[in-house]
This record gives C-alpha cells, sequence and structure tokens, in this order.
C-alpha cells in the first residue's frame, strides 16, 4: 500500500491549496465511495483531515461520518480482528490484499479513535460532545461485534478499553468537565456502561491520586464527583434491563448483569473516593447527597462510618450535614457512637440558626432527641442551651426553636421544672446554668429556668411573643408539628403580615410629624443629619 | 260533582246540629297529626285536626264572601243590607228586634230634636197646660193662686218679654195698691226693680269690661306686633307686606327692641376657653391616645376602637374646609429680588389680589412693586428674618407653639444659607407659583411639577395641590389625593436616591406627607405596604442567588425612616411597622459588613431600629448581635475573643478590622460631629486621618447605641446574659485606654449599667389558675326558632332567615287559598249551569 500513501501525501499537498473545493465535499458521499468499493479507501484520510480542522461544522460532520463508516465496517466485519501486526510489517507481509486491507482500516480505526479521544478535550462543548456521541458509537459496534478474541469469559465481549480511555478523558485533572459528564449521562443509563464506567472511575482515581500522594486536587475531584453523583444504582435485579451490548448464551454469568457486583463496584469506587483527603466543599457536596443517593445503594453501609465520624469532627457545617448520614448508619445499620450527644451537644451554637441547613438540623435533631428515654439533665441541657442561642437568633429561628424546647419539655414531664419550680418561689436565683461547659451532665441546666423565654416575650415579633407567651401557663399535651416552620423565610413572615387584610382602622401616629429627624427619641437625629455640614 | 256537593251539604248540615265537643269525640271526624318527637305532657296546638270542621267552616265563608261577590260580578247595583245583626248568627232574634227598635227610637229621636220646638213639652199658662186650657172649663182663677202659681213665669215674662208685661204690671200694681202693701207685692216689685238695675247694672258692667277688654287687646296687639317680629324671623316682612301703612311708623325704641330680640336669638356661644383649660384639653386629649397606643403594645385585641380620631389639618380652623386665599402667600419680585413682606402687608396685598382675581401678573407686579418701594427701607435691615419669613407662613399652621421655635432653630442651624444663596434661590424661582394645581394623575406628573422648584416652594405647591383638591370640593378628588399619596412616596424615593441626595426636600415634604397619611390612613398603608413588600422581595432574591445581601440603600432607609414617622411603632402588631421592623431585622442579619459604608448604612439601620422599639422597649436581638459585630470591628487583637459573633459577623478574617485606627495620633483631633445620611451611599475620605476620624464617629454613634440598648433593655430577665459579650468585649479588649477620651465616660456609663442590672431572678412558675368551677346542672337553652334548623349565625342573617321563612309560608299558604278559591268557584258555576238546564229540561216537557 505504499504507493498509495505515497500518492496519498501528493493529494493532501494538493488539498491544501484547494481547501475551499474540499471543504464543499461531503464527508458522508466518502464514507458512501469507500464502503462501495475498497479503492477508495483512501479517502479515509480526507475525513480525518476535516476532523481535525478548525470549523465546528467539519469536525461535527467528520465525526459523523466517522462513526458511520467505522460502525458499519465492524457490522461487514471487515476490519482485522484478534492481535493487530504492526503497520509496516502488515504490508510488507505476507497477508492477501483482503487481509491488507483489513489490518489498514483497522490501524485507521485505532488512529480515528485517538483523535476523537482528543476532541474530548476541546474547548467547545459541540465538537466535545460529539466525540464523545462517536466514540460510545463505536463502543457499541465493537461489543456487539467484538474486534478482540472471546477467550475471556469476564468480561465478555465489553469493550473495556475504550470505556477507560473515554473516563480517562472525562475526569480532567484541569478542566472543568461538567458538562461533558453531563451529556455522558445519558450513557450511564445503560447498566453494562454504568458498570464499567465505574470500575474505570475507581482505577483512575487510584492511579491519579497514588501519584499526587493524597494531595487535594480540587478541578480533578469535583469532576469525579460529578461523574459519581451522576451514577445511580436501581432498586432491583430485575430493573437490569438495558444494555448496550448483548450478550448471547452466557449473558446470567456476565457480572454487569447482577446487582450485587453493580453494588459492590458502587460502594468501591465511593469508598475509593472518599478514602483521600477532600476539600472542604466537597465534603458538603457529599455529605448533602449521601444519605439519600449514595448509603442506600451501598452493599456494606457501615464501611462510611469512617468518613462520616471524620466528617463528623470537622465542626460547622460540616458536623451538621453528617448527622444524617450518621444517623441513618445509627438508626439501620446499628452503629454505636460514644458520646453521640455530647458531640449533638456541642454542635449548637449561635450560627445554627443562620446556616443554610437550619432546616435540616433541627429536623434531625427533633428525631434524635424523640426518644423518651433520654435522661432529663440531657434534655435539659438541650432545652436550655437552645434557649440561651435563642437570644440572638432571627425571628425564623425563634419560631422553630421556641415550639422545640417545648416539645421537649412535653415528652419528657421531668424537665418541667425548668418552667414551673413552685417551691423557691420567693428566692431569687442567679442562673447556674454555665454555657461553657461541653458536658451535658456538668452544665447545671436542670436547675436552671429558662428565662430566655421570659425575656422574649418581650421580643419585637408580635408571633414570637406570643409564641414565648405560651410558657405563662401549663403547656398543652399535644406537641406542635415543627416541620412546618422549619423552612419558613423572613420574606414570608413579611408576606404574611402584609397580605393580612385589613378591615379595622389602622392606627396612626398622633404625634404630628413636621420634620424628618424628629421623633423616636431622636437616635437618628442624634447622630445624622440632612446634609453634609462643611467641617 | 252535584252529587258530593250535595252530600257534602247534608253533612254540613248534620254537622252544624251537632256541638263541638260531640264531633271532637267521634273518631271519623278527628284526624290525628303524626308527631315527629313526641315530648311527654307537652300541650300541642295543632296535634288534633278536624278537616270536616273546617273545610265547611271555609265553605261557607266562601259563601259569604266570594259568592257574594261572584253573583255582584258585572252588576253596576249593588245591594247592601244594612240591617242591624242580619248576618250576625250570634245574635238571638230577640236580641236582634229589641236592638233594632232601640235604634230606630234613638235614630228618630235625634232626628226629630234637632228643630224640635218642645213638641213633647206641655205648655202652661200660669201652670196650667194650655192643651188644657183649650177646654175653658174654669179659665177664672183667685189672684192668689194665680200669683203662687205664676211667679217662676212671671218673673220669667218680665225678663223675656221686656215692655209686653206692661200691663200685667198695671194690673198688678194696681193690685198692690188694691191690697195695701203686702209684704210681698212689694217685695216683688222691688226685686223687678232690682232685676231691672241689676241688669242694666251689669249691662254697663260688661260694656265697660268690653271696652276695657278692647283697650288692652289693642295694646296687646301693639305690644305683640313689637315682639312679632322678634319671635319670628320671617313675622316682620309678612306684616310689612299686609300692612304698609305701618311702616312709617317704626321707631327707633322698636328698632332697638329688635335688635335686642335679635341678639336674644343668638346662638349661645361657647365660653371661651382659658389657656389653662386648652391645655388641659390638649393634654386628656394626648392622655387618651396614649392609652390607646399603650393598649395597642400589649397587643390586646382591638375591639370596638374608641379612637376616633378625626384628623385635623394644621391648616384646619376647625369651622369646615373653607378654600381661602389668605393664608397663602403671594410670591412677587421686584427687580429679580424676592419680595417677601411682613405679616400684615401681606395680608392686604392678598386681599387686594383677591379683588383682582386673575388679573395679569405683570400688572400685579407693578402695583406691588410701587408697594414695595416703600417697603423697601424696613426690609433691606436682615436679610436673614426674610429668610425665616419665607417660612412664616407655612409654619404658622403649625398649632404646636411650644416646638416651634426649636424646630426652626435646628433648622437654621441645620441650613445656615448666606445671603449670596439666598438671593441665587430667588434668581432660580423667577416664575410666580400658581395658586392652584391640578393633583398629578402619574408619577412623572408629580415630578414635573415639582422640578426647579426650591424646598419651601415645593411644600408650598403641595399644601396648594391639597387644598385645591380637597375632597369636599369635588368628587373624584378623594381618589386623586389617595393616588397623591403613593406618587409622593414615590417622589421621596426619588430625591433620597439621586447624587447628592436631597435630602433636605424631603424634610420639607414630611409635614405633607403627614397631613395626606392622616387624611387616607389606608391608601397610606396600602403604599407602603407596597414599598416595604417590594424591597423585601428583592432581597430576599438576591439572597437566594448569592447567600447575601448588600445593605438597603438611602432611599429605603429614607422609607423606613418615614414609615416610623406616620406609623405608630409600639403596636404589638400593625399591619405597616411589624413588616418594616422585620426587613430592618432581615438587613442587619443578612448583609454582611464590607465597607465603611456598610457600617454607616448598618448604624443607620440601628439608630432605626432602636428608634422603633424606644417606646415599646421590645427585644430585639438582631440589634445586639450587629452592634457587638460593629464593636468587634474596632478591636485591634483578635485572638482570644470570649464571646461568639454571630453571622453576617466573623471572629477573623479579610474584612474584620474595618474600624481599626490606622494612627492612634488621630483620637486627639477628633470631634463628635453629625454624619450626613448620604454617607451610607458614598464616602469620600482621602486621607487616613479622615477616615480614622470616620472610624471614631462610627465609634461613638456605635456605643451611643449600645448605651441606648442597654438602657431600654435592663428591665428584661436575661439582661446580663444579652450583654454578656459586649460586656467582654468593652472589658477585655475596647478597654477605656484604647478609645478617645470623648468617649470614656460613655464607656464607662455602658459598663456600669450593665454591672448594676440585677443577676437574681425568681424561679419561673405558671401562673395561678383558676379553679375550674365544678358542672353544674342547669338546662341547656336552645333558641327555637320559627323555621326548624338553626341557620345563620348572626343576629340579622337570623332575622333575614326567619323573614324567609315566613315569607314562603304565607306565599304557599296564598296559593293554597287561590287553589281552593277558584275550585269552589267552578263548583259554583258548574250548580248554575246544572240547575239551569234542569229548569230548561223541565220547561221543555
Amino acid at each position: 500500500m505504499a504507493p498509495v500513501s505515497r500518492k496519498r501525501h501528493v493529494s493532501s499537498a494538493v488539498a491544501e491549496q484547494q481547501t475551499d473545493k474540499r471543504v464543499k465535499i461531503e464527508p458522508n458521499h466518502k464514507v458512501e465511495e469507500i464502503l462501495q468499493s475498497k479503492k477508495h479507501a483512501n479517502a479515509v484520510y480526507d475525513i480525518f483531515e476535516l476532523l481535525q480542522s478548525e470549523k465546528v461544522a467539519d469536525v461535527v460532520g467528520a465525526a459523523g461520518a466517522c462513526s458511520r463508516l467505522f460502525c458499519c465496517l465492524l457490522q461487514r466485519r471487515e476490519m482485522f480482528q484478534g492481535k493487530v501486526p504492526p503497520e509496516e510489517e502488515a504490508m510488507s507481509g505476507h497477508y492477501s490484499p483482503q487481509e491488507k486491507y483489513s489490518i489498514f482500516m483497522r490501524h485507521r480505526y485505532s488512529s480515528c479513535v485517538e483523535m476523537l479521544l482528543e476532541l474530548l478535550d476541546h474547548e467547545l462543548h459541540q465538537i466535545a460532545e460529539s466525540g464523545l456521541c462517536c466514540l460510545m458509537q463505536f463502543a457499541a459496534a465493537e461489543g456487539n461485534h467484538p474486534l478482540l478474541d472471546l477467550d475471556w469469559s469476564e468480561h465478555h465481549s465489553f469493550p473495556r478499553e475504550l470505556i477507560l480511555a473515554v473516563v480517562n478523558k472525562l475526569l480532567s485533572k484541569t478542566v472543568d468537565s461538567s458538562l461533558l459528564i453531563s451529556r455522558f449521562q445519558e450513557f450511564l443509563e445503560m447498566d453494562d456502561v454504568r458498570y464499567y464506567v465505574m470500575s474505570s472511575v475507581r482505577e483512575n482515581l487510584t492511579k491519579v491520586m497514588d501519584r499526587s500522594r493524597g494531595e487535594v486536587l480540587p478541578v480533578y475531584q469535583s469532576n469525579v464527583f460529578t461523574l459519581m453523583s451522576n451514577i445511580s444504582i436501581p432498586n432491583q435485579e430485575s430493573e437490569l434491563t438495558s444494555f448496550m451490548v448483548k450478550q448471547g448464551a452466557n449473558h446470567a454469568d456476565w457480572k454487569a448483569a447482577k446487582l450485587k457486583e453493580h453494588k459492590r463496584v458502587f460502594e468501591k469506587m465511593w469508598l475509593g473516593f472518599l478514602k483521600y483527603q477532600l476539600p472542604s466543599n466537597m465534603y458538603k457536596k457529599v455529605l448533602v447527597i449521601l444519605h439519600d443517593s449514595v448509603l442506600p445503594h451501598m452493599s456494606e453501609p457501615s464501611l462510611m462510618i469512617d468518613f462520616l465520624t471524620a466528617a463528623y469532627e470537622m465542626g460547622g457545617g460540616i458536623s451538621l450535614l453528617a448527622l444524617n448520614g450518621l444517623f441513618i448508619l445509627i438508626h439501620e445499620h446499628n452503629l454505636d457512637y460514644p458520646d453521640f450527644y455530647k458531640k449533638l451537644y456541642s454542635l449548637l451554637e449561635p450560627s445554627v440558626f443562620h446556616v443554610k441547613y437550619r432546616a435540616r438540623f433541627f429536623h434531625l435533631a427533633n428525631l434524635f432527641l424523640s426518644s423518651s428515654h433520654l435522661p432529663a439533665y440531657l434534655v435539659a441541657a438541650f432545652a436550655k442551651r437552645l434557649a440561651r442561642l435563642a437570644l440572638t437568633a432571627p425571628p425564623t429561628g425563634l419560631l422553630i426553636a421556641l415550639p422545640f424546647i417545648y416539645n421537649l419539655i412535653r415528652r419528657h414531664p421531668s424537665v418541667r421544672v425548668l418552667l414551673h419550680r413552685p417551691s423557691e418561689e420567693e428566692a431569687t436565683v442567679v442562673d447556674p446554668y454555665v454555657m461553657e461547659e461541653e458536658d451535658p451532665a456538668q452544665c447545671g441546666a436542670l436547675e436552671s429556668s429558662l428565662w430566655e423565654i421570659k425575656t422574649l416575650q418581650k421580643h419585637h415579633h408580635p408571633d414570637v411573643s406570643k409564641a414565648a407567651g405560651l410558657i405563662n401557663t401549663p403547656l398543652v399535651q399535644q406537641e406542635e408539628d415543627i416541620s412546618k416552620v422549619l423552612e419558613t423565610t423572613t420574606y414570608q413572615l413579611m408576606e404574611q403580615e402584609l397580605k393580612q387584610t385589613v378591615v379595622k382602622k389602622i392606627p396612626l401616629e398622633f404625634e404630628t410629624a413636621a420634620h424628618f429627624l424628629q421623633g423616636g427619641g431622636g437616635a437618628l437625629g442624634r447622630h445624622f443629619c440632612l446634609t453634609f455640614t462643611s467641617v | 260533582m252535584g252529587k258530593p256537593t250535595k252530600k257534602r251539604s247534608v253533612a254540613d248540615k248534620v254537622r252544624k246540629a251537632k256541638t263541638s265537643t260531640e264531633i271532637k269525640n267521634n273518631p271519623f271526624e278527628v284526624k290525628i297529626n303524626r308527631k315527629k318527637f313526641d315530648v311527654l305532657g307537652r300541650k300541642v296546638k295543632h296535634d288534633v285536626g278536624l278537616p270536616g270542621v273546617s273545610r265547611s267552616k271555609a265553605i261557607t265563608k266562601r259563601k259569604e264572601t266570594l259568592l257574594k261577590e261572584y253573583k255582584q260580578k258585572n252588576k253596576s247595583s249593588k245591594f247592601i243590607d244594612r240591617r242591624f245583626g242580619e248576618y250576625d248568627t250570634k245574635m238571638a232574634p230577640e236580641d236582634k228586634i229589641l236592638q233594632r227598635f232601640a235604634m230606630e227610637r234613638k235614630r228618630s229621636y235625634d232626628k226629630k230634636d234637632v228643630f224640635n220646638l218642645n213638641e213633647d213639652e206641655e205648655l202652661t199658662h200660669f201652670g196650667q197646660s194650655l192643651a188644657k186650657m183649650e177646654t175653658f172649663n174654669d179659665f177664672v182663677n183667685s189672684d192668689d193662686e194665680s200669683e203662687e202659681k205664676g211667679l217662676l213665669s212671671a218673673e220669667m215674662t218680665a225678663s223675656h218679654f221686656g215692655g209686653g208685661g206692661g200691663l200685667l204690671r198695671k194690673k198688678t200694681s194696681g193690685d198692690q195698691q188694691e191690697e195695701d202693701g203686702s209684704q210681698r207685692a212689694k217685695s216683688r216689685q222691688e226685686l223687678i226693680e232690682e232685676l231691672i238695675l241689676k241688669s242694666k247694672q251689669e249691662k254697663r258692667e260688661r260694656q265697660a269690661q268690653k271696652e276695657e277688654a278692647q283697650v288692652l287687646t289693642e295694646q296687646l296687639d301693639k305690644e305683640w306686633k313689637s315682639i312679632q317680629a322678634l319671635m319670628v324671623k320671617k313675622a316682620p316682612k309678612a306684616e310689612s307686606d299686609e300692612k304698609p301703612e305701618e311702616k312709617p311708623k317704626l321707631e327707633e325704641y322698636d328698632m332697638m327692641v329688635r335688635e335686642l330680640g335679635f341678639e336674644m336669638k343668638a346662638q349661645p356661644s361657647e365660653k371661651l376657653k382659658t389657656p389653662e383649660e386648652l391645655a388641659r384639653e390638649e393634654r386628656e386629649k394626648l392622655q387618651k391616645l396614649e392609652a390607646d397606643r399603650l393598649r395597642r403594645m400589649m397587643g390586646d385585641e382591638i375591639g370596638n376602637s374608641t379612637q376616633q380620631q378625626v384628623h385635623m389639618s394644621a391648616d384646619d380652623l376647625n369651622d369646615g374646609f373653607i378654600l381661602d386665599n389668605d393664608d397663602k402667600k403671594t410670591l412677587a419680585y421686584q427687580d429679580g429680588k424676592w419680595n417677601i413682606e411682613e405679616e400684615e402687608e401681606d395680608n392686604e396685598e392678598e386681599d387686594d389680589n383677591e379683588e383682582d382675581g386673575d388679573t395679569e401678573e405683570g400688572e400685579e407686579d407693578e402695583e406691588e412693586g410701587e408697594e414695595d418701594e416703600e417697603e423697601g427701607e424696613e426690609e433691606e435691615g436682615g436679610v436673614s428674618s426674610e429668610e425665616e419669613d419665607g417660612h412664616s407662613d407655612l409654619e404658622s399652621e403649625n398649632e404646636s407653639e411650644e416646638e416651634e421655635p426649636k424646630l426652626e432653630a435646628k433648622e437654621t442651624s441645620a441650613k445656615p444659607l448666606s445671603q449670596e444663596e439666598i438671593k441665587a434661590q430667588q434668581e432660580a424661582a423667577k416664575s410666580e407659583l400658581p395658586y392652584t394645581f391640578a393633583a398629578p394623575e402619574s408619577f412623572s406628573e408629580l415630578k414635573d411639577l415639582l422640578c426647579n422648584h426650591t424646598p419651601d416652594n415645593q411644600r408650598l405647591i403641595l399644601a396648594r395641590t391639597l387644598k385645591c383638591n380637597h375632597p369636599s370640593l369635588a368628587v373624584g378628588n378623594k381618589l386623586k389625593l389617595q393616588k397623591l399619596f403613593g406618587f409622593l412616596l414615590e417622589y421621596v424615593g426619588d430625591l433620597a436616591s439621586r447624587t447628592p441626595p436631597e435630602l433636605t426636600t424631603v424634610d420639607k415634604l414630611i409635614p405633607e406627607l403627614y397631613n395626606l397619611c392622616q387624611m387616607y390612613p389606608e391608601a397610606a398603608c396600602k403604599a407602603m405596604q407596597s414599598i416595604l413588600g417590594d424591597a423585601a422581595h428583592s432581597m430576599e432574591e438576591v439572597l437566594e442567588v448569592k447567600g447575601r445581601a448588600a445593605f438597603p440603600s438611602l432611599d429605603m432607609l429614607i422609607y423606613l425612616k418615614v414609615t416610623a414617622l406616620l406609623f405608630p411603632t409600639s403596636d404589638f402588631r400593625h399591619p405597616v411597622t411589624t413588616p418594616a421592623l422585620l426587613y430592618i431585622s432581615q438587613a442587619l442579619t443578612r448583609c454582611p459588613v464590607r465597607s465603611l459604608q456598610d457600617v454607616t448604612s448598618g448604624l443607620v439601620l440601628c439608630c432605626l431600629a432602636v428608634e422603633y422599639v424606644s417606646f415599646s422597649k421590645r427585644f430585639l436581638p438582631e440589634l445586639i448581635n450587629f452592634l457587638l459585630g460593629i464593636l468587634h470591628l474596632a478591636v485591634r487583637d483578635k485572638t482570644t475573643l470570649g464571646y461568639t459573633l454571630v453571622p453576617p459577623f466573623r471572629a477573623t478574617g479579610k474584612l474584620t478590622d474595618l474600624l481599626v485606627l490606622s494612627d492612634w495620633e488621630s483620637c486627639k483631633t477628633w470631634s463628635k460631629k453629625s454624619l450626613p445620611l448620604s454617607a451610607t451611599q458614598s464616602l469620600d475620605l482621602k486621607t487616613d486621618l479622615e477616615r480614622d476620624h470616620h472610624r471614631l464617629t462610627c465609634l461613638s454613634i456605635c456605643l451611643d447605641l449600645v448605651k441606648r440598648c442597654s438602657l431600654l433593655y435592663r428591665d428584661l430577665p436575661s439582661f446580663t446574659v444579652i450583654l454578656q459579650p459586649i460586656k467582654t468585649l468593652l472589658s477585655k479588649h475596647l478597654t477605656a485606654q484604647t478609645i478617645p477620651a470623648a468617649l470614656q465616660e460613655l464607656h464607662k456609663v455602658i459598663l456600669e449599667t450593665i454591672d448594676s442590672a440585677p443577676v437574681a431572678h425568681p424561679r419561673l412558675v405558671f401562673e395561678k389558675k383558676k379553679p375550674i368551677p365544678l358542672k353544674l346542672l342547669t338546662p341547656k337553652i336552645v333558641e327555637v326558632l320559627d323555621y326548624g334548623k338553626k341557620r345563620g349565625c348572626t343576629r340579622e342573617e337570623k332575622e333575614k332567615e326567619r323573614l324567609k321563612h315566613k315569607y314562603k309560608k304565607e306565599f304557599k299558604g296564598a296559593l293554597r287559598e287561590l287553589r281552593k278559591d277558584s275550585r269552589f268557584l267552578a263548583r259554583e258555576k258548574l250548580n248554575e249551569v246544572v240547575q239551569r238546564d234542569t229548569e230548561r229540561k223541565k220547561k221543555r216537557k
């Protein structure tokens, strides 16, 4: 085939001069030619050239043409199967022309795959996307018409190498490829693809992270996370139905067809990911999805305990988020966590009323403290601490905290002394509660009273003030449902006020307003003036 | 058809014959009504019905009424039986006859009596019946007898027939002489004479009396006429119409009397109130308002709000609205100079102006110019007094005399305008303001109306607009003014968001805003609510996207302050101020402080927050958090804190040293002064020194606010806990040595206040419950209504239901009766036809 290639070089020189003309040549037309007769085989170079051009439309068209061409060739089995000899050797060797053609085409195929893989790194999403689609079509065709011998039973005919290469490209260390990954998600719907992607991810992870010696690679890790969070495992084995590659008789033996195997790989992948140190925002991302999209699909969720305890020890918002996962482990998997409540107690600080995960935290705290077997001192400590924190909370937080405290007291009648201690009615007491004490057993909450709620009766918001006023009389037995108020925002509170239909007369200020800065004790007028006075 | 009726009539006859008890005992006559709920011992009206009886009753009644009418139909004449008791079945026939007879007699008696000349009485002569005398059997009577008998009649004749008795008298005198002065005769004559005398005397007296009466009446009439005019207003006119000849007679005296009468008639005016009384009334009114405010602050349900605060505009003279131009000041220009007169001359001129009406302005100018030249000397003296005069007509409207000098002083101090500036202003306001303005229909119209005017003129324009469009003048004005409030608010925001903000104008517009708000609280409430809602909404959107928000811009701060001026901030729940306070709270919690402007904005918000809660002393945690955060910004060494900061503040980080002084020396040159509100938008600080001074000002404001808070909240049970972080910060980190001397006093006061608060508190106990009374076995009383089920809650609804039910019932009853009527008539008609047919048949046979 040497002369052909030489000729080819000549023609490429010509081609460079007549680019314009060449562009108009339909890549699909070339494909037709190649497929019709083998003598047009060299047209494949024209397609490759288009594939490497600058123009988006050309590249996309060429990629489509490539996929069409090689899929067709694979179907016709016109490509060399098995271990392929090097190209020069094949040309000079004792192969029949038919074989030579197939070897030639096989080499073009592999160079095409390489080129397409390069395209995945392209800045333009459209190009990268077309490359990805093309590669996946190759993978499908190759799976159904394998190029390699089918002697190893484990992976059957699945094009593992190709998938691994794609995954390696997707998990870039430098570029955020979340767009491409979201495109890739469509292929993850297929169970076998998903299975092999998972194992490829794990392989890739070990390789990359070992090389970086455990250092944090934010872009890479976020890519990995994006990919992994897109993977969802079906719940039942019967749901494993969509496969890219159809296996014949030995389908049942195939690992990719077993849910158990899926779960195992999934678990290994996640554990492999979480084993290494993560950036702190990644912790939050992981913890947010952990409890409902990861833990249920793991074959052995208790393996997560290390990660969760580490996160829980971290403090702040991450601890709050780790609570959710821990709760599942404690609740469903019999995890025993020493000093859990102590830790929970220390999580209560002024910021809980201000963070984004407030609703989630109070929901869980409500669950943890719903047990009626908790000791009274613990419940009292929680109630007292919450009451203290309530002194710095915004109205929305208070509307959660107050019913929360009331519910605690309702569940544990022995804590009622916080609100009602009639024997020492006359004497005045200095608050014995120690805010700084970390151990709920030592803080002396049970000897205290909830003067904070008494204070909140003077709160500026009428609803809060009303809620705090409930402690004047014995609480009703019915617990309040705090889940309704968990998500309220200040704006909703405001809307509520604004929407109230006013039937009655609107009270007006009776002091005549004559000047802008007057009234209200003159705080504003004392410190500020209307215009800039010359110094 | 004929047969059953016949039967029925037979049955009716039988029934009539039976007594009612007989009927009731007959089980075939009785229909027992089914009872839904049988209550033992209850007497029910309609438990037993007697259908037969009631039917026959109905038929007889119809026969008497409907059938008669039917028979009478199409007959022009009518026979009315007026015989007494003819159709009264209850009366016995004997009674009837008796009664009729009695009536007959009575009637004839009455009739005869009218012209009866004693027909029934016997006429007598000398005591003898004339009828008997006709027989003439004994016509000669002895005198004695006649005298004895005729004594009465003689007297009568004497008096009755006057001279007719001359002959008789002669005769009697003769008799007297003959009988030698018999006592009786003499006495009789004397009697007659006496009688005559008496009668004459009487006659004379009567005449005299009559004359006297006449005189008196005339006199009375005269007096009456003089007074009548006073008593009835229109009487004199009528009188004069009737008796024109009396007109010239009017004397001065009468006039005076009348005048006096008029004065008497005038309404008694209220006693002029002494200043003490006025003050007391004012105080009572304020006390009442204050009590109302406290009640609302406590959050009691506003029942029938007694607050009937009728707004009195500052301009109101308490005599209803009168559009007069008296208090409007004419603006005139003389040689490009703003022409401002003294008050009295002002009035004179305005009188002129009123007469002139809308003559050409040029003419006016000329006229005034002439006058002005005379006054020129007076005016040239004090420019500053002129300046004040410029406000004078505005400020004289404000009735609060006590506040006046203070405020004015404040204003002049806030705006010390030099002479050049005034001149420039006058130059700028070349064109004279018109007197009437149409109410602007849109915001841009308002803007066009007000732009290019000085703040004072803008206010004047607005005041005039309000007057010209007073709701009592035209129908649509109310709506216009309601809209105007919204536009005005928008305009205020517009002024505040200009660069530089025109806050003096805002200040001038406040009274007008207040007036409008007092006139239309609902519209004002709506407008304010929409502004707050929009601001909160946009902040919420930013928060959702970014997680944090920027501090509210100056116009929003202005709006919040205006809210506090227009509406009471101390109410437990108020449709405007509660959301406004929530907005402040939200801003203080969610807006991170990232520059000195932010610090200033935050401090303005804090000032507003303190003002909002200053009366009610309600607890605002966000305020304390924010002040702590600001103080923290001034702490130099942030290693060991001992207090926890609350978001949006962070203990350490990039922007946590905003208020740390760059150079300690700048303390010495610093002195406290007010910051302009525009500092929240842009700060023009070039040098480090200026920056440090600004920092120190912020710090002083912050400390003052902390002091105010600590005084406000010292009664709260958790006061020490609330202020613990601030105390730690002030005593450990921002100690007295690290702040300028001017602030050390404040620092000390704060720490003392915190320390002096009581630490120990009584234990919490539930309020004592009232003992629950034992359940009493009083029966539950259920109102029984005309219509079965209980429907409708209020009394009006119940009444409506009842009437509806009643109407329905009546309607049905009427329908039933009508149907029965028509059936009855049909039956009768058929009877008639049948009868006629049978007669015809008989005749044809």
